[in-house]
C-alpha cells in the first residue's frame, strides 16, 4: 500500500529501468556491440549484456546500448563503438566484459576515451 | 542479468484482430529456443495507431519499427535482428514516394506531426502492469494535487489550461468542474463516458486498452477537485478487451491503495466502479446515460438542471470523457502553461481523431489543435486510396457534417468546424473520395439517427424518419424539386425541437451535404442521375461501342438476358428489362462497360 508521495516516487525509481530501453532521444550516448556470427564466436553476448549491467549499476541514465551486425574487424571482435553526441564514434576491440565495464565507467560516464583498446576513431 | 532488448508487440484491437496475439507468442517461443529470454523482453502493448499496417512490432532500443509483422516475419525479425545484430529489411515501412525503407517511428509520415498527450503511453507501456505506469511517471498527479494543492487550486489550473470536452461538445472542463464543486451535497459523483458510438471511431478504446490508469488517475484527480467519493465508468459491452484492461487496472490501483480509503494517507477517499452499457448510441447523452446507470431507460431529460446540480441518484455528478481524462494528469504535471501554449486561441491541447474511410493510411493520430484538414489526410493519412480525388471529410460521426476540398486548410478547432456546418464531436474522421455519393452518405447517417433515436420526443421520433423518407425517395430517382425545399425545412425542424443533442444535431449530415453539394442532390432530382454511380436505382449501364470486342462474356453472365449481340460483334444492352445489377460491369475485361 502506497501512504505518501514518497513511496510512490521509490515504486517509479525501482521500475525506472524497464522504459528505459523504450525512450529514444538523440541526446544520448549510443553504444553498439557487434553481434554477428564473428562478434558471438568471440563472446559478444557477455560483452553486451556486461554493459547493460554496468549501465544500470552506475545510473546511467543518459545511454542507450543496441546491438549490430559485422562491422568488418573480425580478427577484433567483440567489437563495441561508443557514439557521444555531437562527438565522432570511437571503435573498441577485443573488449571482454571487464573492457566492456571499464568503458562504461571511463568513456560513458566521464568522456574518458581509453586509447590503448581503440582500433577507430 | 538485466533485460537489453525489448520486443513490443501491439496489443490494440485492431492489430488483435490481425493476429498480433500470435505473432506474441511465437516471438517468445523463437526467444526461448535461442536462449535468450533472460536478456530479450517480450511483451503487449497498447495501439501504435497504425492500424493499416499491424501487426505492429518495435525493438527498442534499437528503436525499429516493423509493420505488418505475422508468424514467419516474427522468427525472422528473432533470426536476423535479435540474434544477429541485423535490421530484418522486409518489414520495414516503405515510405512510398522515395521507396525507401525506414526504420525509425519518428521518421515514417504518418508520425511525423503527431504530439501525443492523451495517447502518451499508448505503445510504450505494459497496460496491465501498473509498475509501468508509474515509472512512465503514473500517478505523480494525483499525489501532487492531494498533498500539494487544494480543490480550488487543482480547478483553475484545469480552467487555465483551456482544456475542452474532447467527447463532442468542447465544453470547458475547468468550468464543468467548478459547476459541480459549487453544488452543495455530502454525496457527488465522478462519471467516465466511455459509451464511444459514432460510426468508425476508436479513440476512447485505444486509451482504455492502451492506458487505462491514467483515465483512473484523471478521475480521482476530478473526484478530488469536486469533491465526489465515488466514480463510474459507463463503458459499452461491444469492448471487451477495454473492460478487460480496466478491470486490471482497476485491482491493481486498489491493491496499491492507489483507489480506496485514504489515498496517499490523507483524507481523500475514492473509488470506481464499471457499468456497462448496451451499446446504446444515446446513452453516450450525459442524462441518459445517468438513467442507465440507474437501471431505467437510456433516455434523456431536460436540461436544466444539469448533472452538475442533479445528476447520478440526483446528486451532483460531473461526466467527462475518456480522452478529457486522459489529458489531466499531464496538465497538472507540466502545468496550465504548458498545456494552453499547444493548439489554437481558443481549442488547446491535442486531439486525436480516427482517420478511416478512404485514406490510404487508416489508424489513430493526435495532433495538435490547429493542423489543418489536409495536414491529416495528405501528410499523415498519405492521401487518398488508388489516386483518387478527394470529395468530402465527414467529422463529428452523425452529429457531423461534410467539409469539401475548398476547406482542407481550414486549423482544425471546435469553432472552425462548427462554422462550417460540421463538429469536433469525439474525433471520427471519415474520407471520401469521388466514388461517394453525398446524398447516400447523408441518407446512410440519417439511418443510423433513426436506429438510435429513443423515442422520446416527437421532433427527433418522427422527424427524422420523415426525412429519411425524402432521401430514400431521392435516390430511387423519385424525388420531386419541391422535396428539397421540405428537407431542409424539416431538417432546421428537427434540429431547432428535439430535446437531446442527438436529435439537435442529426440532420446535420444532411444540411452540410444540401449546402456544399447541393448540385449532386439537383442530379438525383431533377436529372435522375447519381453523378458518382452509386445509388442503384438511378444508374444506367451502358456498352462503349468502340472497347467493345464480342467476347460475350457480359451476354453469358447478365441474370435477365438483356445484352444482346453476335460473337465478334459490338454487343448492346437492352434498358429496359435491365436490372442493374451490375454483374456485366464486373465481367468486362475491355472496360467496355460503363455506368452513369
Amino acid at each position: 500500500m502506497i501512504k505518501s508521495l514518497e513511496e510512490l516516487k521509490q515504486i517509479r525509481e525501482k521500475y525506472k529501468d524497464t522504459l528505459q530501453n523504450r525512450e529514444t532521444d538523440e541526446s544520448k550516448v549510443k553504444i553498439l556491440v557487434g553481434m554477428a556470427t564473428c562478434g558471438i564466436a568471440a563472446g559478444a553476448r557477455n560483452t553486451i549484456n556486461a554493459i547493460v549491467e554496468e549501465i544500470r549499476n552506475e545510473n546511467i541514465d543518459n545511454a542507450v546500448v543496441a546491438q549490430t551486425g559485422c562491422m568488418g574487424f573480425c580478427y577484433a571482435e567483440p567489437t563495441v563503438e561508443v557514439r557521444m553526441p555531437n562527438s565522432a564514434p570511437v571503435l573498441y576491440g577485443k573488449v571482454d566484459s571487464e573492457k566492456a565495464k571499464e568503458i562504461v565507467r571511463k568513456h560513458v560516464k566521464n568522456g574518458e576515451v581509453i586509447r590503448e583498446w581503440v582500433l577507430r576513431g | 542479468m538485466p533485460i537489453r532488448m525489448e520486443l513490443l508487440v501491439c496489443g490494440g484491437t485492431g492489430c488483435q484482430a490481425s493476429n498480433s496475439n500470435r505473432v506474441l507468442d511465437v516471438l517468445k517461443e523463437e526467444i526461448k529456443k535461442a536462449n535468450l529470454q533472460s536478456e530479450v523482453n517480450v511483451l503487449m502493448t497498447g495501439c501504435f495507431g497504425f492500424c493499416e499496417k499491424g501487426p505492429i512490432v518495435k525493438v527498442m532500443p534499437d528503436n525499429v519499427f516493423y509493420v505488418e509483422v505475422d508468424e514467419e516475419a516474427a522468427r525472422n525479425i528473432v533470426a536476423e535482428h535479435v540474434v544477429k545484430g541485423r535490421v530484418y529489411q522486409e518489414k520495414l515501412y516503405v515510405e512510398p514516394d522515395t521507396h525507401e525503407r525506414l526504420p525509425e517511428q519518428s521518421k515514417i509520415p504518418f508520425y511525423k506531426k503527431q504530439l501525443r498527450i492523451a495517447l502518451r503511453n499508448c505503445g510504450k507501456i505494459d497496460p496491465e502492469n501498473i509498475n509501468e505506469y508509474i515509472a512512465a511517471d503514473g500517478y505523480m498527479a494525483l499525489g501532487k494535487v492531494l498533498t500539494e494543492m487544494t480543490p480550488d487550486e487543482v480547478i483553475d489550473v484545469v480552467k487555465k489550461s483551456g482544456l475542452r470536452g474532447r467527447g463532442g461538445g468542447g465544453f470547458p472542463t475547468g468550468v464543468k468542474w467548478e459547476a459541480t464543486r459549487k453544488s452543495k451535497s455530502d454525496i457527488k459523483y465522478v462519471i467516465c463516458n466511455a459509451d464511444e458510438g459514432d460510426p468508425g471511431a476508436f479513440m476512447d478504446r485505444s486509451i482504455l486498452e492502451g492506458d487505462p490508469h491514467s483515465v483512473l488517475e484523471g478521475m480521482a484527480i476530478a473526484a478530488y477537485a469536486i469533491g465526489a467519493q465515488f466514480g463510474y465508468i459507463y463503458v459499452r459491452a461491444e469492448y471487451p478487451l477495454a473492460i478487460h484492461r480496466l478491470r486490471i487496472a482497476i485491482k491493481q490501483a486498489r491493491e496499491l491503495g492507489l483507489l480506496g480509503k485514504n489515498i496517499f494517507g490523507t483524507d481523500f477517499s475514492f473509488d470506481v466502479e464499471i457499468k456497462i452499457g448496451a451499446g446504446a448510441f444515446i446513452c453516450g447523452e450525459e442524462t441518459a446515460l445517468i438513467n442507465s446507470i440507474e437501471g431505467g431507460r437510456g433516455e434523456p431529460t431536460v436540461k436544466p438542471p444539469y448533472p452538475a446540480q442533479v445528476g447520478l441518484w440526483k446528486k451532483p455528478t460531473n461526466i467527462n470523457n475518456v480522452e478529457t481524462f486522459a489529458n489531466i494528469a499531464p496538465i497538472i504535471l507540466n502545468g496550465a502553461e504548458w498545456f494552453a501554449s499547444i493548439g489554437t486561441e481558443k481549442s488547446k491541447g491535442t486531439k486525436v481523431f480516427a482517420l478511416a474511410g478512404k485514406v490510404n493510411n487508416v489508424g489513430l493520430v493526435e495532433v495538435p489543435m490547429g493542423i489543418t484538414l489536409r495536414e491529416i489526410i495528405y501528410d499523415l493519412g498519405g492521401g487518398i486510396k488508388g489516386g483518387k480525388r478527394f470529395k468530402a471529410v465527414q467529422t463529428g460521426g452523425p452529429s457531423g457534417g461534410c467539409i469539401p476540398a475548398e476547406y482542407l486548410d481550414t486549423p482544425i478547432d471546435y469553432d472552425n468546424l462548427t462554422a462550417l456546418g460540421s463538429m469536433m464531436g469525439s474525433g471520427g474522421m471519415i474520407v471520401m473520395d469521388e466514388d461517394d455519393c453525398m446524398v447516400n452518405i447523408a441518407k446512410f447517417y440519417l439511418e443510423f439517427s433513426c436506429d438510435e433515436s429513443c423515442g422520446r420526443c416527437t421532433a427527433c421520433r418522427v422527424g427524422n424518419k420523415r426525412l429519411l423518407e425524402i432521401l430514400n425517395k431521392i435516390t430511387e430517382g423519385k424525388g420531386e424539386m419541391e422535396d428539397l425545399e421540405m428537407l431542409r425545412e424539416l431538417a432546421e425542424t428537427v434540429k431547432d425541437s428535439s430535446l437531446c443533442g442527438l436529435g439537435q444535431t442529426s440532420p446535420n449530415p444532411v444540411l452540410s451535404t444540401m449546402k456544399f453539394f447541393y448540385d449532386e442532390y439537383l442530379a438525383h432530382v431533377r436529372d435522375k442521375e447519381c453523378p458518382a454511380g452509386v445509388c442503384k436505382e438511378l444508374l444506367k449501364y451502358y456498352i462503349i461501342p468502340e472497347k467493345c470486342v464480342g467476347c460475350t462474356a457480359c451476354a453469358r453472365v447478365c441474370p435477365v438476358n438483356v445484352i444482346h449481340g453476335e460473337p465478334k460483334k459490338v454487343h448492346v444492352i437492352d434498358r429496359d428489362g435491365c436490372i442493374k445489377c451490375g454483374q456485366c460491369y464486373k465481367t468486362c475485361r475491355f472496360g467496355a462497360i460503363t455506368r452513369k
